[in-house]
């Protein structure tokens, strides 16, 4: 196998973190606070280490679209098996869409085979850059995906939807996103992380790759959500039971 | 303005979601509707729907036929919504690059026809935006917008021939029996975690559920466990509920399940250990063990 697969991983902030919105309204607050590979992308570079250690693929590239700071989930990715990365450098906050311009030059120069990437970033939600890549691609996608086949030129993605699984077959090349069942991401082991440091990193300006990268959708405010109050706490099922019928009135 | 809803029947009847959908889409003006597949009668017979764009021949909502027929209909249209549910989300946003725009998902208040909010951050923030793009594609929660009825209507049908599928060929699909209610639209769910210990246990909740007519719902730690199948889960990666009542059992109430069920009515917590943060969510608590308050739970019902 020749394939090429580009697995694309944002820099988030950890999933542990409660994110505090920004007192002035403008976003939430990120100084400080710890950040990490979108737990999505690290099951996205583990499906793609797979593949080229299965013989499916033959290099696993994997690319970011951030500030210099964001070469630390590049490296984390080829700590865990990666073979090379690409750091698309922009101080910029790019929308799904400007993002799958990026990611359109990147797969198009680097011919690949197959885009492998996290169905969703913990951040923003949108859960869309990789339906917006096929889109613009022209390639078949494979979304939400629990498992993954390769045979004869052509991937097989079985799909978590709201009723069950459903299984595509698609055409190669194509996208695929990563669900959290797909696989158990490994864990980098010291020799590994210390040979990543080794292994090539490329820094792309993103201003040469001539694409747009404006964004449609302006942030008009961030707040907080109404908080829960605390409630109360009940001795037995018996008490739960008549407060749901009388003060909470529902059953 | 006309905005178009992408509308979905199951077992021939529209899913709640999308009928939220139609409800959401109907502050923007006029709405006509498509259908993918069977199910053109039901959809034709939602209120407010003024045209229906049936496909018969697109069947199992193929991302890659589905957002092509779209993209060609869209300029009819300022807005393009559906209900942000699986298929939703697979389709939307192929149809948001094929446009060129950038999409809204998980839409939860409409403020004008170019502003929205959406929460970020597994719901611990939410954002207002506004869209700069001349047609503006959505997704919205069905839990944030009463759902049309599903009778009333009568829109005028209008029969499309499918394109080709291509590059992607269905398999097949395994769809989970029950007759319990639907996660998203049933008034009460109960929900069970790491807590229950085993696949076996996890059925202690069905008795609770058969009671209430709930639904039955899972944290991430059940289903990768195996305790439950994967259209269970409740969370920021799995499905949005908000019911009338919310029943969390053995589960802890990390920020990604609390993402997906903080927006219900009245929640109710049990659990042994009375730090759990679910109980800072839940109106009524019982610190307890869930194996000894389930069947005394069950006969107070
Ligand atoms: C408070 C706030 C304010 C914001 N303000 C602005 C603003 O003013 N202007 C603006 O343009 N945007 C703004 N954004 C949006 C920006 O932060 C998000 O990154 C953007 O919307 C992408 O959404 P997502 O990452 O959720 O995409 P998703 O579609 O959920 O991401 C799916 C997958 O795409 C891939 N991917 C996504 N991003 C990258 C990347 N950068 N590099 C490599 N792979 C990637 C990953 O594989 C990821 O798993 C704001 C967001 C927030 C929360
Ligand atoms: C990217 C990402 C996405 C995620 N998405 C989701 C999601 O969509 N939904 C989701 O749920 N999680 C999600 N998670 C996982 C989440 O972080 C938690 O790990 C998960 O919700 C924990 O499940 P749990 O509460 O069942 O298990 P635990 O946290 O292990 O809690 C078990 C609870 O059971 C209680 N318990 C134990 N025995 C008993 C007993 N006998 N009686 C009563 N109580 C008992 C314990 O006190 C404990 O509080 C996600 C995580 C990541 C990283």
């Amino acid at each position: 196998m020749t394939m090429k697969v580009l697995v694309p991983v944002k820099r988030v902030v950890d999933y542990n973190v409660k994110v505090r919105v920004a007192a002035d309204g403008s976003g939430v607050e990120t100084q400080g606070v710890k950040m990490s590979m979108n737990p999505f992308d690290e099951i996205a570079v583990e499906e793609a280490v797979r593949l080229r250690e299965k013989g499916a693929a033959k290099e696993v590239v994997v690319v970011t679209v951030g500030a210099q700071v964001a070469q630390d989930v590049l490296r984390t990715a080829m700590a865990m098996g990666a073979d090379r990365a690409i750091l698309v450098r922009t101080d910029d906050t790019l929308e799904p869409r400007a993002v799958a311009n990026v990611l359109k030059a990147i797969a198009t120069r680097e011919e690949a085979g197959l885009i492998c990437m996290g169905k969703q970033a913990i951040d923003d939600d949108m859960n869309a850059t990789g339906q917006i890549l096929a889109a613009k691609l022209g390639w078949p996608q494979g979304t939400f995906a629990s498992a993954v086949t390769i045979a004869d030129g052509r991937i097989e993605v079985s799909r978590e939807i709201d009723g069950g699984t459903e299984v595509v077959s698609l055409t190669l090349p194509a996208v695929v996103t990563a669900d959290l069942r797909l696989n158990e991401p490994r864990y980098a082991s010291l020799p590994n992380i210390m040979k990543a440091r080794k292994k090539p990193l490329e820094t792309v300006e993103i201003d040469s790759l001539g694409v747009d990268t404006a964004s449609r959708l302006t942030v008009v405010s961030v707040a907080e959500p109404l908080e829960r109050k605390e409630g109360v706490k009940v001795n037995s099922a018996a008490e739960l039971v008549e407060k749901l019928k009388t003060e909470a009135k529902v059953i | 303005m006309t905005a178009l809803v992408l509308v979905e029947v199951e077992n021939g009847a529209v899913r709640q979601a999308s009928r939220s959908a139609v409800a959401a889409a109907s502050r923007f003006g006029a709405v006509d509707a498509i259908v993918f597949g069977a199910g053109a009668e039901a959809a034709a017979a939602l209120p407010g729907v003024t045209r229906l764009l049936s496909v018969p021949g697109l069947v199992n909502d193929l991302a890659e036929p589905a957002a092509d027929l779209l993209a060609a209909r869209a300029k009819d249209y300022s807005h393009i919504v559906a209900a942000a549910s699986a298929t939703g989300k697979n389709i939307l946003p192929r149809l948001a690059g094929l446009l060129d725009v950038q999409p809204i998902p998980d839409v939860v208040e409409i403020k004008d026809a170019d502003t929205f909010v959406r929460p970020i951050y597994a719901g611990n923030a939410l954002a207002t935006v506004r869209s700069a793009d001349s047609i503006k594609v959505l997704t919205v929660r069905g839990s944030n917008f009463d759902p049309v009825a599903a009778e009333g209507g009568s829109a005028t049908v209008e029969t499309i021939e499918a394109p080709a599928s291509g590059k992607s060929v269905f398999v097949k699909v395994e769809l989970s029996a029950s007759d319990r209610p639907e996660l998203e639209s049933a008034r009460v769910v109960i929900s069970g975690g790491k807590g229950l210990k085993d696949a076996a246990n996890f059925k202690l909740l069905e008795p609770i559920a058969n009671k209430l007519n709930a639904a039955i719902g899972a944290s991430r730690a059940a289903v990768d466990s195996g305790f439950a199948p994967n259209e269970m889960q409740v969370g920021q990666t799995g499905k949005i509920v908000a019911p009338e009542l919310y029943i969390a059992v053995g589960l802890s109430g990390a920020i990604q399940h609390l993402a997906g069920m903080k927006d219900s009515r009245v929640i109710v917590a049990i659990n042994t250990d009375p730090e759990a943060p679910i109980f800072k969510v839940a109106d009524y608590g019982i610190v307890g063990d869930l194996f000894e308050v389930l069947p005394t739970l069950e006969k107070a019902l």
